[in-house]
């Protein structure tokens, strides 16, 4: 029995301190709650253990509603990119995503500075091995409840709730080929005691698996060999706030090379050797981002896989090897990262390995991310069987908040697949069967043309405004803006374009077929060949207004049949959605469910009937068969 | 309130009398407006409530039927919503085509129960009641549910599932190139996927064609011919068909499958089934037919038990018996011709069924076997599983639905859209085609991208 007499009290208690412990801990922070945040180690805060991005395909996505709900991802990349693209560009609004490289050292840096300058936040280097809980009984049953946390070296923290972000600490074990080495990412300390105190406590947990390339020195590589990657002459920041002219920086490059044929024939020979072939990894990996060794397995029949050499900042030498993450040693390790055009002489500076570590079944959280079983517990991140720095940071900011709003008494803030990603993501996960690491994906979100990157202020400003981590001035220009948008959608629609000698010119400079009568601007906006700037010159009562103004008009007038039929879908999506299903509800006293839906409702406990109906295993029947006991039960009640 | 708008068949689907077509929802009214033409030219919505009227359905330019309309609006209507009831004066095939002409101008197929559903969330029925609602909505679907899986053909459902991974493949080959626009590119696919696009049209639209003519789903009375081994099931399905084509030898235990004849008897389908004799069995192929024909046997509107007179009543025997009580069977003393050592009245002890003499071989008593199933059937003592009618509406419905949303992806080619759009109307296609064959989009899309195309860090 640890006999330390080191006692505190806090309101609530962040443990982590990855991309998703410090956003719950500001957001708690900034909320005025007295928080204190752990880390095993002060100077890996916001640490990115794998690629140096922030952003991509539908991540660009969930860090601009980070952004617009007053979390800090946004502005912490704006502060620290190296390089900076808009991927997709020719494809469709919804789809365009940011990514930028981030200077790692920096990005870390500016994170801690950041935390280290927020009122209320207490930093700790502690390693939390055990939750502290109690019982008690409330309208006749007994429930769990938070009462703190106690460290390894058995100081005891009172706390109203605890928000566990743990990433890839806990019993972690990293894999290099034979050689295993029982610490967290890049040599950490791993956290190894805490998963008793959570399985003791009811927590059903799994193991999951990840895996990161080696890091290569620059000035080993042959960049002739390769192809130069630039970022976007002009750069878009991330943050709503930042100030567009701050970004405009000299970027620095990525790389493009290729493997070959050499290269899979020394992977497929050392198969044997690899712990994922060899059988000795427990894990479950993802399946979108693949080991090399896992490519050149599943995808036999392709010659060559697209290689990414990627800085890792300013001030260092070191270089992310993007697409040849393996688990393979790094005697077969460096043979193969030499067979590759312009790596011929590479130096390895860290080796390539696989990570195994405990995660939850995030089917135990309500879509607030508390524990159904223990109230005041509250979980985010990579700890809830997520993957990616942008997916971890944004359920840190929902824990974060809802941990607040409960110590608060105010109304916790569920966003629901209509709102936002981050919506989809965390309904994803605590409403489907999650069997790998969760990675966020533009395909998930089915009113993705509502939920564009471009709009996320507009969606989701009011929501953090109304928390309390938007400032009002913020929210009022977001007002302002909408008005702007409003009036000026009016205006093309009704604005007459005739068909005289300068606009058939103009037509015709874009292939655009002339006019035979008189049209409104907003006709010629929806041609595909044409857009809102390009009609500048035939448009004379054109008001001044702000590119994000204009941007948001050109969207919502050239693809409003599309939108409009999603508007549409997301009003039936509502209704399900607003029927809440009481929480006391008794699944055993409902007659004709089918066992399947039974069972499956009874373990999910679903806030709503449109939760329930994406169950899977509960059919149509079902959620029809539960509306009609709900009314019976509002009406004998 | 606003509720999208059902419709079903609300009678028992039989030659006789006549049917109701029921549309219940906020766009009843204007439905039955563009559909039903009135001899004065009024419009139906504009009469007053609870009235009825005489006039003809329009599909388009296309006569359906004569019939009689009754109009009932909210919210005195069962479902408490605006309510219109069509009476069909044809056959079962003209109802179908009133219920299809109603889903065409934008009602949807009502799923098992809503109607009482409807009524009961709406408050029309009393609370009290839930649990039989709740029972009527649960029976009606698993019922729904089996016999739209075990009526669907096997070839028919391969083709959808053909169809329908064809299309998750193009969506996954979007999406993946969407995911990772570095390492997929896309440029220039739109006329490929155009082509492909037309090429699932067609697919689908020979489905569509066979929806209507009875090779989609099998439609009828499904009769069962059982009996022991060598009692001449088969050669009364032979007679029956008119061709020889069940193997029919001496020896005991030939059908060693089932086999399946649809029979029309003056205006009523049959699906004869003929099964393997039932009796105990050690041999493998034969066990797999007979366990077939008990579950043939369950499913089954009407029971033929052909009794081999010439050899006593046995294990077997009793045990079929057994299974015809409280089923409505016919039970046909075979081999008339023969000396019999079983007689009816010896059947009697154990089953009371309708008894007729005839020999399949000389073919007696034929005629008399037909007139009693027609009888049964006019005097509705079998009447058959009106589901499959309905299963064969809502997967019509489905294909054409999936056809729509295709067209939708031509056009967004076509206008030069990104491609992106694209994706958007294939999985609503994709989406379609799964509940035909009761599969739903779940994880596949996601399954898809990263089995068949390799992206990732």
């Amino acid at each position: 029995m640890n006999r330390n007499l080191l006692e505190e009290t806090y309101d609530v208690a962040v443990v982590g301190a990855g991309h998703a412990g410090c956003e719950a801990a500001l957001a708690a922070a900034r909320l005025g709650l007295e928080t204190i945040i752990f880390t095993v180690s002060v100077d890996s805060i916001a640490l990115m253990p794998c690629n140096p991005n922030i952003g991509g395909s539908s991540k660009g996505h969930l860090v601009r509603e980070i952004d617009a709900l007053g979390g800090e991802m946004g502005k912490n990349i704006d502060k620290t990119f190296i390089q900076s693209k808009m991927l997709n560009k020719s494809k469709g609004p919804a789809v365009h995503s940011l990514r930028a490289q981030a200077d790692k050292m920096n990005y870390t840096m500016e994170m801690r500075k950041t935390l280290q300058n927020t009122d209320h936040l207490t930093i700790r280097q502690a390693e939390v091995s055990e939750i502290l809980t109690e019982e008690y009984k409330t309208e006749g049953v007994f429930e769990k409840r938070i009462l703190g946390l106690r460290t390894y070296s058995g100081a005891t923290y009172h706390c109203k709730a605890v928000i566990l972000c743990t990433g890839t600490y806990l019993r972690a074990r990293c894999l290099t080929g034979e050689l295993i080495t029982h610490t967290g990412p890049n040599g950490l300390q791993a956290a190894n005691y805490l998963t008793d105190s959570l399985v003791e406590n009811g927590i059903e947990m799994l193991r999951f698996k990840t895996g990161t390339p080696a890091r290569i020195d620059k000035r080993s590589i042959d960049f002739s060999k390769m192809q130069e990657q630039k970022g976007d002459e002009r750069v878009v920041p991330f943050s709503f706030t930042t100030n567009p002219e701050d970004v405009q920086i000299d970027q620095v490059s990525c790389w493009l090379t290729y493997t070959n044929e050499k290269t899979h024939e020394i992977i497929r020979n050392n198969l044997d050797r690899s712990p994922l072939y060899a059988g000795i990894i427990e894990g479950t990996g993802p399946r979108y981002c693949p080991s090399i060794e896992d490519k050149v397995v599943k995808f036999a029949d392709k010659d060559r896989h697209q290689i990414f050499i990627e800085p890792e900042g300013l001030n260092t030498n070191e270089m992310y090897v993007g697409g040849m993450s393996s688990s393979l040693p790094e005697d077969v390790q460096h043979e193969m990262y030499r067979t590759l055009p312009g790596l011929e002489n590479v130096k390895i500076v860290r080796n390539a390995y696989a990570i195994e570590y405990d995660c939850i079944n995030p089917n135990q959280l309500y879509a607030t991310l508390e524990f159904k079983k223990i109230k005041g517990l509250f979980a985010g991140g990579q700890f809830n069987g997520s993957s990616g720095y942008e997916e971890a940071a944004c359920q840190g900011l929902m824990a974060g908040i809802n941990a607040s709003m409960e110590v608060l008494g105010r109304e916790q803030v569920v966003l629901d697949r209509s709102q936002a990603y981050i919506g989809v993501l965390i309904d994803d996960l605590v409403t489907k069967e999650n069997k790998e690491p969760y990675r966020m994906m533009t395909s998930r979100a089915e009113y993705r043309l509502l939920l564009r990157q471009d709009n996320a202020d507009l969606r989701l400003s009011k929501i953090g405004y109304e928390i309390g981590l938007i400032s009002k001035e913020r929210y009022d220009w977001v007002c302002e803006k909408e008005v702007l948008i409003q009036k000026e959608m009016e205006r093309v629609s009704e604005e007459r374009i005739g068909a005289n000698k300068e606009v058939q010119a103009l037509l015709e400079s874009y292939d655009s077929i002339p006019l035979n009568t008189g049209v409104t601007l907003a006709e010629l906006i929806r041609r595909p060949e044409l857009d809102y700037e390009k009609l500048a010159p035939i448009d004379k009562n054109r008001p001044e207004l702000p590119y994000d103004v204009v941007e948001q008009v050109n969207i919502n007038i050239k693809y409003d049949g599309y939108i409009t039929r999603q508007i549409k879908l997301v009003e039936n999506f509502k209704k399900l959605e607003k029927k809440r299903i009481p929480e006391d509800i008794n699944y055993d006293e409902v007659p004709s469910l089918r066992i399947e839906a039974r069972q499956k409702l009874k373990l999910y406990h679903p806030i709503s009937i449109g939760q329930a109906s994406r169950i899977s295993g509960v059919s149509p029947a079902d959620v029809s068969v539960l509306l009609v006991y709900m009314e019976q039960m509002k009406h004998t009640s | 309130m606003k509720t999208d708008t059902i419709a079903a068949i609300a009678t028992a689907m039989s030659n006789s009398g006549i049917g109701i077509v029921r549309i219940s929802g906020s766009e009843a009214l204007s439905i039955i407006d563009q559909i039903f033409v009135m001899k004065n030219n009024k419009k139906i919505s504009e009469m007053p409530t609870h009235t009825i009227h005489y006039g003809h359905i329009y599909d388009g330019k296309e006569l359906i039927d004569e019939v009689m309309v009754l109009l009932m609006k909210e919210p005195k209507s069962y479902t408490k919503e605006d309510t219109i009831e069509i009476d069909c004066h044809g056959g079962v095939y003209v109802v179908k085509r009133v219920l299809e002409t109603v889903l065409k101008y934008g009602a949807r197929p009502a799923e098992p129960g809503e109607f009482t559903k409807r009524a009961f969330l709406n408050g029309r029925i009393d609370l009290s009641q839930a649990e039989s609602v709740m029972d009527i909505i649960h029976s009606k679907n698993e019922f729904a549910l089996k016999s739209s899986l075990s009526q669907l053909s096997g070839a028919v459902s391969d083709k959808v599932k053909e169809v329908r991974s064809k299309i998750i493949h193009e969506i996954a080959f979007i999406e993946s190139a969407l995911d990772d626009p570095e390492h997929v590119s896309i440029d220039g696919y739109g006329e490929r996927l155009f082509v492909i696009v037309n090429e699932v049209i067609s697919k689908i639209e020979v489905l569509l064609k066979n929806s209507d003519n009875g090779k989609f789903l099998k439609e009828g009375i499904t009769t069962v011919i059982v009996g022991k081994p060598n009692a001449g099931k088969s050669s009364l399905l032979n007679t029956l068909v008119g061709e020889e084509r069940a193997i029919v030898t001496d020896i005991a235990g030939t059908t060693r499958d089932v086999l399946e004849e649809q029979i029309n008897l003056n205006g009523i389908i049959l699906n004869v089934i003929d099964t393997a004799g039932i009796r105990e069995t050690d041999d493998i192929v034969e066990k797999i037919g007979v366990d077939r024909a008990k579950k043939y046997l369950n499913n089954a509107d009407l029971i033929i038990y052909v009794v081999d007179t010439s050899t006593s009543l046995d294990e077997n025997d009793f045990e079929i018996m057994e299974m015809l009580k409280d089923r409505q069977a016919i039970i046909l003393l075979n081999k008339s011709d023969l000396k019999p050592l079983t007689t009816a009245s010896d059947i009697l002890k154990y089953v009371d069924k309708k008894m007729i003499q005839i020999s399949a071989k000389e073919q007696l008593g034929i005629d008399e076997l037909e007139n009693t199933i027609k009888e049964m059937f006019f005097q509705g003592e079998v009447s058959f599983n009106d589901e499959v009618y309905i299963t064969n509406i809502r997967h019509k419905n489905s294909l054409q639905e999936s056809i729509k949303s295709l067209h939708l992806v031509l056009k967004s080619i076509e206008d030069g859209m990104p491609e992106d759009f694209y994706s958007i109307d294939l999985m609503n296609a994709y989406e379609e085609l799964g509940t035909i064959i009761g599969e739903s989009v779940e994880d596949d899309l996601v399954n898809e991208i990263f089995s068949k195309f390799c992206t990732g860090k």
